[in-house]
């Protein structure tokens, strides 16, 4: 079968379309990823987790300017500022858990939650207050090419990174949870806390441990934004942090396959209603009603997301 | 319960005595400054606009006090932030009139803000001058509003014009931003304008302040292939939507209006600037001289380049300062009268004369953006009713 040019064009179109939808797509799976890590094991929402994404950002934007990577791209002051962002956010994660969570985690679930929406102001404000509102530029860490892939399909340096280490990064990921003895633990606690407390499974570490490795994986998601739209600001993580939870149930909460699947998912939908919504009525605006009337969608027909499996509540 | 209600209760007495004091009618006279209050976003997604209008009017304000003040009184200038939220700046502008009883307010430069605010000061009969408010509802307020910036409808026609003449265009897409008064206003103008000159819009897209990308919209065009897109938006937006045009390969020129006059756009766009163009207040690089005196001036204290909310908030400051001197004080009403009757005042962004819909009639100057020197160039320039 052979394409007419209007055709062709049209079938580039979509392709690019797809393209662009999986590059935020993979960034909601990165952050959706640590949504569904703290929910699996102590079933909390972590409302601050989105904000751990902009924390990410900004650490980022820290490390290039004073090590000197904004001025001289390369591909070691990328590695080491992603590497630097994602430790850095480890610890703000961890400390997170140990000053706010955890003092709190004797309390109903209730408690931990409100507690995490608190959290979430905190960290916004709070770096409202240092860095101001003020939209700030991140340094291009890797010039900046654009490959053709066929007709006019194009991808860039910046979404080839997105692909890659958002990828490599799951890899690894799934690597600790089923090959390592933390991940072990890690499935151990998620699967009844006071049994593996019993086992003499250190709990408090396994907790630590997983806000470590979520909010890592958070803050790569903001060094790799930064690197595709340079612009960060302290409100960045909210409706990104919000359509990544959304990804999360989507894909059902608690399942780290299925959060990677909700990511791209949203991210697709969310693409295409900017790109074809028009032809339906809908306008590009709509990108975020899109993933909430998803959310709403899965919870009345398949409450336990896709890949989710309904848990029966201890009574 | 009981100590719910006693809360509601102080609640309702707290509330009712600030209704109260808006309902005073604010006549001071006496003292020996006469205040403005300036609203701006200082902290918010356009804080360059704040900052350079804070700079600018106080830059202005020293001026006036080193030779003297006006009619015997020095200007003073309060400032609130305004956080670029529209609710805040209600209020925020009532804090100014009831609590620092300032005698006018300025500010503010994004049309939304002002818009929210606006009522505030029309209520208390207060004057407030906008810098930089090109949308034309603002004005409509009512007889206290005004402005010296133009307005959208003559700045989308620029743009029109510039692109059915200059670049010979023939086809183009909009892209704006869909929670902006002033880039819906842009929008429509000039659409109409450039359908008048026998153009045709072939494609209208929008955003939101907080999308992550812009590629899903700019793909959508692509395929349409226009030879000019129109982009009426702000500078933390529109950097980064010519850098991801060019990304995809969207060589064609890139237009724009002043929201675009920030210097933070010059590392959100970065190279993807070449070939842009935008309607701006004035020109950095006029040779006149009243133009590089207060660049000069400007740079000494700030150490950066004015950018148009820096210039504006000058020439409205200065302005204010001639209308005080001719109503010889700052009675709210007097005050009135004398901006309305402002004619052919001679300031640093051209000559501005306010009309009867209280807003200026001046001129507009087309800029191309340079990417290497992070420079705006002169291109042409273009009078009213031509």
């Amino acid at each position: 079968m052979t394409l007419d040019s209007g055709q062709q064009e049209k079938m580039d179109t979509f392709i690019q379309q797809i393209i662009n939808g999986l590059t935020i797509g993979s960034i909601y799976a990165l952050i959706a990823l640590g949504y569904t890590m703290v929910y699996g094991i102590l079933r909390l929402i972590n409302f601050a987790h989105g904000d751990i994404y902009m924390v990410g950002a900004y650490a980022g934007f820290m490390l290039a300017t004073a090590l000197g990577f904004a001025v001289n791209p390369s591909v070691f002051g990328f590695i080491v500022t992603l590497l630097g962002s994602m430790t850095i956010a480890a610890a703000i994660g961890m400390a997170i858990e140990r000053f706010a969570y955890r003092p709190v985690r004797k309390y109903s679930k209730m408690t931990t939650l409100i507690t995490a929406i608190g959290m979430s102001l905190l960290i916004e404000y709070l770096f409202v207050f240092i860095f101001s509102g003020t939209p700030r530029s991140f340094p291009q860490l890797l010039p900046n090419e654009n490959y053709t892939l066929f007709g006019n399909a194009t991808i860039s340096t910046s979404q080839i990174l997105i692909f890659v280490v958002s990828l490599l990064l799951m890899i690894f990921l799934q690597w600790i949870v089923y090959q390592t003895k933390i991940g072990k633990a890690m499935r151990a606690v998620s699967y009844n806390i006071n049994s593996a407390k019993l086992m003499g499974i250190n709990t408090d570490f396994v907790i630590a441990f997983t806000f470590a490795l979520g909010s890592a994986l958070a803050a790569a998601g903001g060094v790799l934004t930064a690197q595709y739209n340079p612009k960060i600001e302290p409100l960045m993580g909210i409706i990104t942090g919000l359509k990544a939870f959304v990804a999360a149930v989507l894909g059902g909460i608690g399942n780290i396959p299925g959060a990677v699947l909700g990511g791209l998912l949203i991210g697709a939908a969310e693409t295409l209603v900017v790109g074809y919504g028009s032809y339906i009525g809908v306008p590009s605006t709509y990108r975020d009603a899109v993933a909430f009337a998803i959310l709403i969608l899965v919870l009345l027909i398949r409450p336990a997301g896709l890949l989710g499996t309904n848990i029966q509540e201890k009574v | 319960m009981k100590k719910f209600c006693v809360s509601l209760l102080l609640l309702s007495i707290f509330l009712s005595s600030c209704v109260q004091k808006n309902g005073t009618a604010i006549n001071n006279n006496n003292g020996n400054t006469i205040k403005i209050g300036l609203f701006a976003d200082l902290t918010g997604q356009t804080s360059a606009f704040g900052q350079s209008s804070k700079n600018g009017a106080q830059l202005a304000v020293d001026e006036i006090n080193a030779t003297g003040g006006v009619v015997g009184k020095k200007l003073e200038i309060v400032i609130e932030d305004d956080q670029g939220r529209p609710e805040q700046a209600k209020t925020v502008v009532s804090k100014l009139i009831n609590q620092d009883k300032v005698q006018v307010i300025l500010g503010e430069a994004a049309s939304t803000n002002s818009l929210a605010a606006a009522p505030v000061a029309q209520e208390a009969k207060i004057p407030m001058v906008t810098h930089a408010s090109t949308n034309e509802q603002v004005t409509q307020v009512g007889n206290y509003i005004f402005r010296i910036c133009f307005i959208d409808s003559f700045q989308g026609s620029v743009m029109a014009k510039f692109a059915a003449n200059n670049l010979k265009a023939k086809t183009a897409a909009i892209i704006g931003d869909v929670n902006s008064t002033y880039s819906k206003g842009l929008t429509e103008v000039f659409e109409k304008e450039f359908t008048n000159l026998g153009g045709k819009i072939v494609s209208k897209q929008s955003y939101t302040q907080n999308d992550p990308d812009f590629k899903g919209q700019l793909t959508t065009v692509r395929a349409l292939n226009p030879d000019v897109i129109y982009i009426p938006g702000y500078y933390g937006q529109v950097g980064i939507i010519a850098k991801q045009a060019r990304e995809l390969g969207m060589t064609m020129p890139l237009l724009g209006g002043d929201g675009w006059d920030a210097p933070e756009i010059w590392k959100l766009g970065g190279e993807g600037l070449k070939n842009t163009f935008i309607s701006n207040h004035y020109a950095a690089d006029n040779p006149a001289p009243e133009v590089q005196n207060f660049v000069k001036s400007y740079k000494e204290k700030y150490g950066v380049q004015p950018d148009s909310m820096a210039v504006l908030a000058y020439d409205a400051v200065k302005l204010l300062a001639d209308a005080v001197k001719r109503a010889g004080g700052a009675n709210s009403e007097k005050l009135r009268d004398a901006i309305a009757q402002t004619k052919d005042f001679a300031a640093v962004t051209g000559k501005i004369s306010i009309n009867e819909k209280r807003d200026a009639v001046k001129l507009a100057v087309v800029l191309e953006l340079d990417p290497s020197k992070s420079a705006y160039l002169y291109k042409e320039t273009i009078y009213p009713n031509q």
